[in-house]
């Protein structure tokens, strides 16, 4: 046994031991499924954004920089704040740059914001983002209906934005959604969703977040789509991002762990409804993953008695009730 | 990354070498269970519907017998295979159920379809075999203190109680199915030992239950606890004979039911519309929703014998009744309340 030699590790890197062992990311691979899961998740936190975005209420600004403070205070990584998007488009997000402004940033956390375009992107720069993130779709329809174009038209709008993110050193998310199917077309082939995937990490997103839109995936959908989309996508820079829609999230959250997807997307309070099935959720909550998680011996680094806490606050300030399970068992409801 | 660095200091590796070290260095990290997302499940599971028992139980509102009995009928033609009809208790302790008999005597029995009726006693059994019950269940707890504070004895004591419903039903033909709560919690023993389940399964599959139902009464269980314990009675009960029953109180309740397919388990207790709270989390729910258990079924390509769609007109009828909204997240997508 031994210590490998200074010199050797600095010469190691993960693409140099890949090339020179073919065998060894099948390895890693399997070692994750041999254990079920993997030991740490990294959490990306959607609730300012998507969440907000999907709630009925305008949030004042000053509610909004409020959560993403205690937010911040909880131990997450990944915080998705606002949305450049244009305010005639998406109301909830007008104020975006004054949020992005008002907030702490914590060290060690991320801040992305959503940029749709090239003027979104300069926007976001000009307040102070370093992250940003794109929204593919692996349905044409989708794509037509929601942002009025093509999947191909939209993916050359997107290399533009991550073109000039790359010269500015900014990296690029990028999102897919419909990934297990669409409120327009129905069942999504998997093949369709790895295209879509592969060419947005092509284009140079150093991850790509799956999201089950509509939440009518499950288990079944959720394995067949991760198998076909990890042919051309390492599921290192995967992510899946679940609505709770049916029920579903949870299960098809566990089924992509076992497949060895380490990255989950939530909202605090399970923030945000479903604008294609009424009065039904949308984002699955954050509490019940990190409880999840936790149960299972991940590693998140989140504490989750305060995430509790920042729902219960949105909650009051929003008059609602949370969508976390376990936020209302722990007797956290209005 | 510190793993495959220790490897790569052994050079030269060929691929063989690396699959022994597969070998040697994943011993340690496999946990027996070794559930994976690709690994076959059950073709067929089978629902139990405790919605008219468990889930009625647990709700304040006294439903009116026709009520009890339509829904019973509703869901004898939604295609469930075994419906929970009601409970042989004192109505002093639970008064919902003290219609007992008229409901066992009122539903419309479809051939094929089961009525188990819980039996806490001798007494309950004899009562229930009167009123035409052809099936019983029993229940132990795998928590003293549950056990202590819900029936007022020991796990052992309560187990001899059992000894005399279980010799009357094998005279009289009348299987027995037996419940474990508290597998994965108890609200006030806290954590409870795989092992302790493990010892009161066997008990119970030992004196002739044809099948033990493992409830996470208060839903605390995750897919962590779930496998462990699992693991833990699979070794001394067949996993043929194993049910689980998962209360959603933390939302956990499908992805340990995933789990416990995975490591083979193919019975699933549900409550259609999710019907019945939590006594121990005041507002909160409790049993998981039938229609939210068989969309996910469905889903992965199991069958289930449900028509899901019959099933959501039962959970819209009872809801109605009940002048509540359903727990089912399945129905609430689908506008049936």
């Amino acid at each position: 046994m031994g210590n490998v030699p200074t010199t050797v590790k600095h010469c190691l890197s993960y693409e140099q031991l890949i090339q020179d062992y073919p065998w060894l990311r099948r390895w890693l691979l399997q070692e994750k499924t041999i254990t079920g899961h993997p030991e740490f998740v990294k959490i990306v936190e959607v609730g300012p954004r998507d969440g907000l975005q999907n709630e009925k209420e305008i949030v004042p600004t000053g509610v909004k920089i409020q959560l993403i403070d205690m937010l911040s205070g909880t131990g997450l990584h990944v915080i998705e704040a606002t949305s450049f998007v244009s305010s005639k488009w998406v109301p909830q997000m007008a104020d975006h740059t004054e949020v992005l402004r008002g907030i702490q940033r914590a060290p060690h956390v991320q801040y992305p914001v959503l940029t749709p375009n090239l003027q979104g992107f300069q926007d976001a720069v000009a307040a102070g983002a370093t992250e940003v993130a794109v929204f593919g779709s692996a349905s044409e329809t989708f794509s037509k209906k929601n942002i009025n174009c093509s999947i191909d038209e939209s993916m050359l709008r997107f290399e533009e934005v991550i073109n000039t993110a790359k010269e500015q050193q900014i990296p690029v998310r990028g999102y897919v959604s419909c990934a297990l199917g669409c409120p327009h077309e129905g069942p999504i082939e998997p093949s369709k969703v790895a295209e879509v995937a592969k060419k947005l990490y092509e284009m140079g997103c150093y991850e790509i977040s799956l999201g089950d839109t509509i939440g009518v995936g499950t288990p079944g959908s959720m394995f067949k789509m991760l198998q076909c989309v990890m042919k051309e996508v390492p599921v290192d820079a995967l992510a899946v991002h679940c609505h709770d829609t049916y029920g579903q999230a949870l299960p098809n959250i566990l089924t992509a762990l076992q497949m060895g997807v380490c990255v989950v997307d939530s909202a605090v309070a399970g923030l945000g409804g479903c604008p294609y099935a009424q009065g039904s959720s949308g984002n699955v909550s954050t509490e019940d993953v990190l409880y999840m998680l936790h149960g299972m011996g991940i590693e998140t680094g989140v504490n989750l008695a305060k995430v509790v806490e920042a729902g219960d606050f949105i909650c009051n300030a929003l008059c609602r009730k949370t969508n976390s399970k376990v936020a209302q068992a722990r007797g956290r409801t209005l | 990354m510190a793993a495959v660095i220790r490897l790569v200091n052994r050079s030269p590796l060929s691929s063989a070498m690396g699959q022994q070290y597969l070998a040697l260095s994943s011993t340690a990290k496999v946990q027996a269970a070794g559930v994976r997302a690709g690994q076959a499940l059950p073709e067929k599971v089978k629902i139990v519907e405790v919605g008219p028992r468990d889930g009625l139980q647990n709700e304040k509102t006294i439903v009116p017998t026709e009520t009890k009995i339509h829904l019973i009928d509703m869901l004898s033609v939604s295609g469930l295979p075994v419906i929970e009809a009601t409970s042989f208790v004192s109505p002093k302790w639970v008064p919902q159920m003290a219609d007992q008999v008229e409901v066992m005597k009122g539903i419309s029995r479809k051939p094929g379809v089961s009525y188990p009726v819980l039996t806490p006693n001798l007494k309950g059994f004899q009562a229930a075999v009167k009123a035409g019950a052809s099936e019983v269940a029993i229940f132990g707890a795998a928590s003293e203190l549950f056990s202590k504070k819900n029936i007022n004895c020991s796990v052992d004591e309560s187990l001899q109680r059992f000894d005399e419903v279980m010799k009357a039903a094998k005279e009289a033909g009348v299987p027995v199915r037996g419940y474990v709560s508290c597998v994965l919690g108890c609200p006030y023993e806290g954590k409870v030992a795989p092992e302790k389940v493990a010892h009161v399964a066997k008990r119970l599959y030992s004196m002739g239950c044809y099948e033990i139902s493992l409830g996470d009464t208060i839903g605390v269980g995750t897919p962590g606890s779930m496998s462990e314990m699992l693991e833990a009675v699979s070794r001394e009960v067949p996993v043929n004979a194993l049910a689980v029953h998962c209360h959603d109180t933390y939302g956990q309740a499908l992805a340990n039911i995933l789990v416990a397919l995975q490591m083979g388990i193919s019975v699933v207790d549900s409550s259609v519309a999710g019907l019945g709270g939590c006594p121990y989390a005041q507002g909160a729910s409790g049993n998981v929703a039938t229609e939210d258990v068989v969309y996910m079924l469905h889903g992965l390509g199991i069958q289930t014998g449900v028509d899901l769609s019959k099933l959501m007109d039962a959970g819209a009828f009872i809801c109605r009744s009940l002048n509540r909204k359903t727990n089912s997240k399945v129905s609430q997508a689908t506008c049936k309340l």
